[in-house]
């Protein structure tokens, strides 16, 4: 496992391109497209202010800058470093902008959800979308872009609308039994749209392209409901996790609940594997301490080595206890990711933050649980095999796969927090980002895993 | 009246005693008082005896006294102390061996009274022991029952607590019910408002919101656009398409076709997983053929009707097999042949496997009980053994009975079997001729026997009228003698009838005793030889005598309150019993005289039993 060496980086704005030749970051104004593999500057890009968002086409040619505060989107092609596009909302404001999945158009949502204007790259026009609705997920594009669905409210009734991508014309339009749809998103398959309801209730319900209600679902009522929605990528699987700490999965044919996961504060059960990461002191090697003690050395983070320990059944993990009277408690699962095999569904409870917990789809039981030293911040799965990366805003990077488990230091002067992570479309390489900076962490190959993981015995 | 006449039987039983006194009392002897503290502590006191006897009798009233002693005695039921006189004027004269006699018994009676009153005693100390055991065991119980109560009335106090507790509950589980119904509804109803409260409010945001966009977007706003360098071509390098009809109803058709291609999709992995599927039947199917096919026999024997089907089915299936491909056609009656065969196969599978399990657990079970449970296999085939069984006799039944009417219809008509009877019955007239001369022979016998019983029962009714006329000449002879006493004789002479009618065992007893006393001679004094010669000659006269006396005590002392007036009017019925149990005595000595005697060595057996204890 090799480490890059530490690149500046603002805002965690940091992006492989579709295609994994590059890597695009931000540095306040500017923007910074390197080689992936190489990490040389290809590019260079400068806004005209603080980049607050910034997005690959599909097509990996053009780069969408967003700079919200002032309302515009500038647009960079890598191809022709001297073209330039500059698209300027005005009075009207923009809260997100997004590529259309042909790379030809932007979608701008303008401020207080008035409208969402389609700037087309090829011709002059404009479209605009009106009443489209301020929720968490609102709009989505089918995984070959051909449809975009789009959630809307109008006279206080939530609507869903299918559009084609290719020329914005209107499909389907149709009203969803929901008091405040919550969000919307497709099936891989781009066949079904599965849209739930806010927390205040627990409903999802799932379409079929041609605007049919296909299936309803309500696991429970009175309590909060869904919080997060996760599809397998093999479109089989809808999972559901809700604020009652479960996550419930769906079939596709009856599109009835299979199994239920309980996220439990104890594990009973000798066939799961408890992951508890422990602190391992440094060995002292009393000729290399300096007398006064450097600085970097002197931060408990950057000093201690953390390994992996197998607990021994029965483990209670770490609970928090929500405050029943604040908004938005720290309960329920929070995340989930599919492998992409769709084997392996990870989740967080956001109850007990310091553990994710990694489902056996095949069997659907409980496979493993690691426990980390602090919250989890976030976790993705390696887009090529069943490999979890996972941070926790430390300076340790963690692997999870279904051979064992790794605690890796990023290696540095200094601290290096990893409060998020991306993986590069191969699954060789992992870009590690802090609040500040960014590095690349490549892994080795299958043969140079296996002796990676084979030496990191004693982290297992 | 009636009681006094009851008193007078030689018994000594406390009772007789007390009465007895009062008798004495009432003749206000002279020394009635000193007879009473006779009575009362002759017995415990054996040597006041004789200064008692020095101070009652004296030189003076010799004469007296003999009197007195005969009035007392004879009061008792004792024979006189006097020689029968032989007429009025005569002085009565003491007779010497009455004297003795009546000494002797009063001293048996007093060795009796003596043992019957250390068994008392005994008896007394016992029951006293039992009394006090009994006491101890009353209070102990006594004490249990309090505490039980103690208990109970505790248990019944925490109940009611408890059952208070559970009211109060059940009074918080509705209150806490009605909270929570009041609660909901509350929520409910805040629910409505505050989503009434959100429309309006949505409403206003609307509102405001069309505004801001008729503001921002109606007024020509310079700022908002594009700044392109050049526009770039599609991605898929055509040029945008002009909005019409045709492209409408291609998106729908592109639409369409990308479900039908979804579902068309969908339908080939199902046809996949359903052809894996009914792969893994086939597979299965040909297994449990395989696996059943050796069980074959077996459960055609049984003339089930569905193994009988699934054996014809696995003939089929057998042929079918052949023809694999038929599950590549997911017709639906191939679909259900192979589910049923495989339904019907998998049940005898779990009947054969529920089988072999209750062979196991028979076996666990035999090696603790063995012939407690019977299997149901055993059980099985028991019932068809068993019916097996049924049917060979019916079987057997059948055929003899057609033989039987063969026979019947072959014998009316054929005169060969009948003759073949007929030689048989001759045999059998010539041995019923025998058996009938020896019946002959017996009854004659029978007849001799009877006859003589009769002229024997003749002989008994002549015997029978001399002794009841001897024994009303005694019995005259005895009341003339009673009359010359004082007053009371007359009530003695009924005494004695009713002493003799009480019972039939004491008459000949009574009767006899003189006769049979005086081929002994006069009995042993002391009373400690006579125990000594009960004990060593238990089925002697005398001893029965004793015996036959203290059973006629004790049964009188019993008997005697009840039966007194209907005594007087049979003395006669009972005399004539008494004869009667002479008679038998005398026309069948042997065997009357063993009943006696067995009776009496049960008599003294018991006796010697009793003459142990002290």
């Amino acid at each position: 496992m090799n480490f890059s060496e530490v690149f500046k980086l603002s805002s965690l704005l940091c992006k492989f391109s579709p295609d994994g030749k590059y890597l695009a970051s931000c540095v306040q104004y500017r923007l910074v497209v390197r080689d992936a593999n190489t990490l040389q500057i290809c590019q260079l890009y400068t806004c005209l202010d603080q980049i607050q968002h910034v997005e690959w086409s599909a097509d990996s040619l053009f780069i969408l800058c967003a700079l919200y505060k002032r309302g515009l989107v500038q647009v960079w092609s890598l191809e022709q470093p001297e073209w330039h596009c500059k698209i300027d909302e005005g009075s009207a404001g923009l809260v997100a902008s997004c590529w259309s999945p042909d790379g030809r158009h932007i979608l701008n949502t303008t401020e207080f959800h008035l409208r969402i204007t389609v700037w087309s790259l090829c011709t002059k026009s404009v479209s605009y979308i009106k009443y489209p609705k301020a929720c968490q997920q609102g709009i989505t594009f089918t995984r070959d872009g051909r449809y975009l669905a789009l959630a809307e409210r109008r006279d206080c009734k939530d609507y869903v609308s299918i559009l084609v991508c290719s020329d914005w014309q209107l499909l389907r339009h149709f009203d969803t039994d929901t008091q405040d749809l919550a969000g919307i998103e497709w099936a891989p398959n781009g066949c079904v749209l599965a849209a739930w309801d806010s927390c205040l209730e627990y409903k999802i319900l799932l379409y079929s392209l041609d605007g049919r209600l296909l299936s309803t679902f309500c696991a429970y009522e009175w309590s909060l409901g869904i919080k997060s929605v996760a599809w397998s990528p093999s479109s089989q699987f809808l999972a559901v996790g809700s604020y009652d700490g479960k996550v419930r999965i769906l079939n596709h044919v009856t599109w009835k609940m299979i199994t239920e996961f309980g996220h439990p504060a104890t594990i009973n059960n000798p066939k799961i594997v408890v992951y508890k990461e422990a602190e391992k002191s440094p060995p002292l090697v009393l000729g290399r301490l300096a007398f006064p003690p450097p600085r970097a050395a002197a931060g408990p983070l950057s000093s201690t080595e953390s390994k992996y320990e197998v607990a021994s059944v029965p483990v209670s993990l770490q609970t928090l206890k929500p405050a029943p009277d604040r908004a938005n408690p720290r309960i329920g699962i929070g995340a989930m990711a599919f492998s992409p095999d769709s084997c392996f569904l990870a989740t967080r409870s956001d109850s007990v933050p310091t553990a994710v917990w990694i489902w056996d789809i095949q069997k659907l039981r409980l496979l493993a649980a690691l426990e980390q030293l602090s919250a989890v911040r976030c976790f993705q799965w390696d887009p090529r095999q069943a490999r979890l990366a996972i941070c926790t805003g430390g300076s340790k990077v963690y692997l999870w796969s279904p051979a064992g488990c790794v605690s890796v230091q990023v290696p540095g002067e200094g601290d290096f927090q990893v409060l998020s992570l991306c993986w590069h479309l191969s699954g060789d390489s992992l870009a590690l980002l802090s609040k500040d900076h960014f590095c690349l962490c490549f892994l080795e190959t299958e043969q140079g895993v296996g002796t990676a993981f084979g030496q990191r015995g004693d982290h297992t | 009246m009636g009681d006094w006449m009851t008193v007078t039987d030689p018994g000594l039983s406390s009772e007789s005693k007390y009465i007895s006194q009062y008798t004495s009392e009432t003749k206000m002897s002279p020394s009635s008082l000193y007879s009473q503290q006779v009575l009362c502590s002759s017995i415990p006191l054996s040597k006041n005896v004789h200064s008692f006897f020095s101070a009652f009798c004296t030189e003076e009233n010799i004469e007296q006294s003999i009197s007195y002693l005969d009035q007392e005695l004879t009061t008792f039921g004792f024979p006189s102390l006097y020689e029968e006189s032989k007429g009025k004027e005569t002085k009565r004269e003491l007779n010497i061996v009455a004297v003795l006699n009546c000494m002797n018994e009063l001293l048996v009676l007093q060795r009796k009274n003596l043992l019957a009153q250390e068994n008392v005693e005994t008896q007394n100390l016992k029951l006293g022991s039992d009394m006090d055991h009994l006491q101890n065991c009353y209070a102990k119980l006594k004490e249990q029952l309090e505490t039980s109560r103690r208990e109970m009335i505790g248990l019944q106090e925490r109940d009611r607590q408890l059952q208070c507790k559970n009211r109060n509950l059940h009074q918080l589980l509705k209150n806490e019910k009605d909270e929570v119904q009041k609660l909901q509804n509350i929520i409910a109803s805040r629910a409505t408002q505050y989503n009434h409260d959100m429309k309006r409010k949505e409403r206003e945001y609307n509102k405001l919101k069309e505004r801001l966009h008729q503001l921002v977007m109606n007024k020509k706003d310079k700022k908002i656009a594009m700044e392109v360098l050049n526009y770039v071509g599609r991605a898929d390098g055509k040029r945008g398409s002009w909005r019409t009809g045709k492209t409408e109803a291609r998106n729908e058709d592109e639409m369409y076709k990308i479900l039908l291609n979804d579902y068309e999709y969908r339908q080939k992995q199902i046809l996949m997983e359903n052809a894996e599927l009914k792969k893994v039947l086939q597979q299965m199917k040909k297994e449990m053929i395989s696996l059943l096919s050796p069980q074959k026999q077996k459960p055609r024997e049984r003339a089930d009707d569905s193994t009988g089907t699934v054996i014809s089915d696995i003939e089929e299936d057998a042929g079918e097999l052949s023809r694999e491909s038929m599950w590549d056609l997911s017709c639906e009656t191939v679909r259900e042949q192979l589910t049923n065969s495989i339904r019907k196969q998998w049940r005898i599978l779990k009947s054969h496997v529920e089988k072999l399990d209750n062979q196991v657990s028979k076996v666990h079970v035999e090696g603790f009980n063995d012939e407690d449970v019977i299997s149901r296999q055993d059980h099985e085939q028991e019932t068809e053994k068993l019916e097996l069984e049924i049917q060979q006799c019916k079987e057997m039944i059948k055929t003899q009975q057609q033989l039987l009417q063969q026979q019947l219809a072959t014998a009316c008509d054929d005169d060969t079997t009948s003759l073949l009877r007929d030689c048989y019955l001759l045999e059998e007239k010539e041995r019923l001729k025998e058996e009938w001369s020896l019946f002959k022979e017996q009854k004659k016998n029978f007849e001799k026997e009877r006859r003589s019983f009769t002229e024997a029962a003749i002989r008994l009714g002549l015997e029978r009228k001399a002794f009841e006329e001897e024994r009303a000449s005694w019995l005259k002879q005895q009341f003339l003698n009673m009359t010359t006493f004082d007053h009371q004789n007359s009530e003695n002479v009924k005494l004695l009838s009713a002493f003799s009618g009480s019972s039939d065992r004491d008459n000949p007893t009574v009767h006899s005793r003189p006769r049979q006393k005086k081929p002994h001679g006069a009995p042993s004094g002391s009373p400690v030889c006579m125990s000594k010669l009960t004990k060593s000659l238990p089925a002697s006269p005398s001893t029965s005598d004793f015996c036959q006396t203290r059973s006629c005590v004790s049964e009188h002392s019993s008997i005697s309150v009840l039966n007194t007036t209907p005594e007087e009017s049979k003395p006669n019925q009972v005399g004539r019993e008494c004869t009667n149990q002479k008679w038998s005595v005398a026309s069948r000595p042997d065997s009357q005289e063993g009943g006696y005697s067995g009776r009496s060595s049960t008599y003294a057996n018991s006796h010697v039993e009793k003459d142990d204890l002290p």
